[in-house]
């Protein structure tokens, strides 16, 4: 769902500017009657879960506390603990490999399409509208979809791997290959987010650009690493800035896959965090909330920076 | 490159980029006993629908909550941004803007949070396991987007429709309900259809909020069969291929306004 409701939010966080024609300003009473409803619910249902989530991080939580109240203040000191366990650095290390190689995967292989696509062949709106299929399939579908492909001894990848002549892999139940399978499915579910979003930044530039240098006497590769690329770079910035804040909170894929396992060995914050909370007989919550704020934080910050982004481009 | 040539290589990306989806619909039919064949069977030939009639069996209410949660999630967001859009994009209100950087913000904070919040007011509540429950947290995913939909959308509605029917003597709620409602009805369209896709495929809220008694979401039908080990992979993929059924159709019916939605914002030219 997030890189969908993304793409159309910036479609229109974009014209969400004032209008421009000029009309009598209604009064401000109906305006904010209009708006009364979404703000009440914000606050509910957002910064009332959030500050309950700041709440559980800062307070020392039993099982007992969590249901009857009276938690005593901790400070830092479900932070203090979170950082100080033997999972810390292993998270926040995947978190990055997760992360960084998801997007340099996704990116590349959504501008290479793109730029193919672009071409305009027969036929090539249609494959371009099938290559959302993913895009749209709930992450659970996909999730165990891979995760079968991906089984040891009758996944279709390792009998494809069998024929060429390579050894099976333990793609699910080793903790050496557990991260690069989560990295490969997720890979699987971004391109079309960046194939769609590349694809229309590629139709923004204008034909001459490219006849221009076809009359200088490019070649096509220079054409890309040239024109294209360069023209280009606004768009993938925030394709990428994007992309990154929506890797950074992925869990349905590696917590069907892999559960954060073997060992460890895919835990991200995002499963670490829901791990702690639900995952263990004995709930941690306020560790598992000081991880789930610490991702806040990283998600947020480079939020503001796209954001940050779109608004220099956008005047 | 030829034009035929080039559409050759592009059917060839998309059945590689498309094959997870043609192997889980292969499995859905695949029989029990050659489920572990080795090599697999790599067309569903001489098939089976025993996946499919243990969907039937034992999915059905699953599916059934989840047409529920996904049409009360609809109904919630359209209600709640519809109007919000209206006075974002026409009425003007002071500090909207900084609303619509804050609706921005909200959607990049993560789901698992979100979850992790209201675990502890549902608790408190006693709402755990509910359908509504989780209509209100399956609706956090899809709000901020709607109003922004809306806002975008209403704000190309010309200003002189607007001005006609309050010269006709119609008041603010009046026009937004008999003028601006019926010409939005594209951004309708586009807001209901992605509230449900998300309510539909929601994981994170329905495994957190949702997790025990009889109201269950058909994700987690999906995830309690793998759960359980059972091996039946028929089973588990035929309700895959039924959970699909809805972004299938978003796409086949609703492709024109992704489309339009994206080109129209992704670039600044």
């Amino acid at each position: 769902m997030t890189v969908a409701s993304d793409l159309i939010t910036r479609a229109a966080a974009a014209p969400a500017a004032p209008a421009r024609a000029p009309r009598r300003r209604s009064p401000q009473w109906a305006a904010w009657l209009f708006l009364a409803p979404v703000v009440i619910y914000l606050i509910a249902f957002y910064a009332y879960p959030l500050y309950r989530n700041l709440d559980l991080s800062l307070r020392h939580y039993t099982v007992r506390s969590f249901v009857q109240g009276g938690a005593p203040f901790s400070g830092l000191d479900n932070y203090r603990t979170v950082v100080d366990n033997a999972t810390f650095w292993p998270a926040l290390l995947h978190t990055v490999l997760f992360t960084g190689i998801s997007l340099i995967f996704q990116f590349a292989i959504g501008m290479a399409l793109a730029v193919f696509f672009a071409q305009n062949f027969k036929l090539s709106a249609t494959l371009r509208a099938l290559f959302l299929v993913p895009w749209l399939l709930p992450l659970i579908v996909s999730a165990s979809t891979w995760s079968w492909m991906l089984n040891s001894d009758s996944g279709v990848v390792n009998f494809a791997l069998k024929s060429v002549g390579i050894d099976p892999v333990n793609w699910l139940t080793s903790p050496s290959w557990a991260l690069t399978s989560v990295i490969i499915a997720n890979v699987w579910i971004g391109i079309p987010f960046n194939l769609v979003v590349l694809y229309s930044g590629l139709q923004a530039i204008p034909s001459e650009v490219y006849e221009a240098a076809a009359l200088d006497g490019a070649t096509g590769w220079q054409r890309f690493w040239r024109v294209t690329f360069p023209l280009l770079r606004p768009v993938s910035a925030i394709t990428l800035l994007l992309g990154l804040v929506y890797t950074l909170k992925v869990f349905d894929i590696i917590w069907i896959m892999t559960k954060g396992g073997p060992t460890d060995s895919s835990t991200t914050f995002a499963t670490w965090s829901y791990k702690l909370s639900f995952g263990n007989l004995l709930p941690q919550f306020g560790p598992g909330a000081a991880v789930g704020n610490l991702l806040i934080i990283m998600a947020l910050i480079f939020g503001l920076l796209y954001i940050r982004l779109q608004r220099r481009q956008s005047l | 490159m030829k034009s035929q040539l080039k559409t050759g290589a592009g059917v060839i990306l998309t059945a590689i980029m498309l094959f997870p989806i043609y192997w889980m619909i292969n499995v859905s039919f695949t029989k029990d006993t050659d489920m572990r064949h080795d090599p697999p069977h790599l067309f569903p030939f001489n098939g089976t629908l025993e996946g499919y009639r243990a969907v039937l069996h034992q999915q059905m209410p699953y599916l059934g909550t989840s047409l529920l949660v996904g049409l009360g999630t609809v109904i919630l967001t359209v209600a709640l941004s519809a109007p919000a859009g209206y006075s974002l994009a026409k009425l003007r209100p002071r500090g909207g803007g900084a609303l619509s950087f804050v609706l921005l913000m909200a959607q990049m904070i993560p789901g698992i949070i979100m979850a992790m919040g209201f675990y502890a007011i549902y608790l408190k509540l006693g709402v755990l396991n509910s359908a509504a429950g989780l209509v209100l947290a399956d609706s956090t995913i899809a709000v901020p987007f709607g109003v922004l939909i809306f806002t975008a959308f209403m704000s190309g509605i010309p200003s002189e429709l607007i001005n006609a029917a309050e010269i006709d003597g119609a008041g603010t709620f009046r026009t937004f309900w008999s003028v601006v409602l019926p010409v939005s009805r594209n951004a309708v369209v586009t807001v209901s259809l992605f509230a449900f896709l998300w309510a539909w495929s929601d994981f994170v809220f329905a495994t957190t909020l949702d997790g025990g008694g009889n109201q269950q979401p058909i994700t987690l039908g999906i995830y309690h069969y793998i759960g359980n080990n059972n091996q039946q992979w028929n089973a588990i993929m035929a309700t895959a291929v039924i959970a699909s059924i809805p972004a299938t159709l978003l796409l086949i019916l609703a492709q024109r306004y992704v489309a339009a939605g994206v080109t129209a914002g992704a670039v600044k030219d």
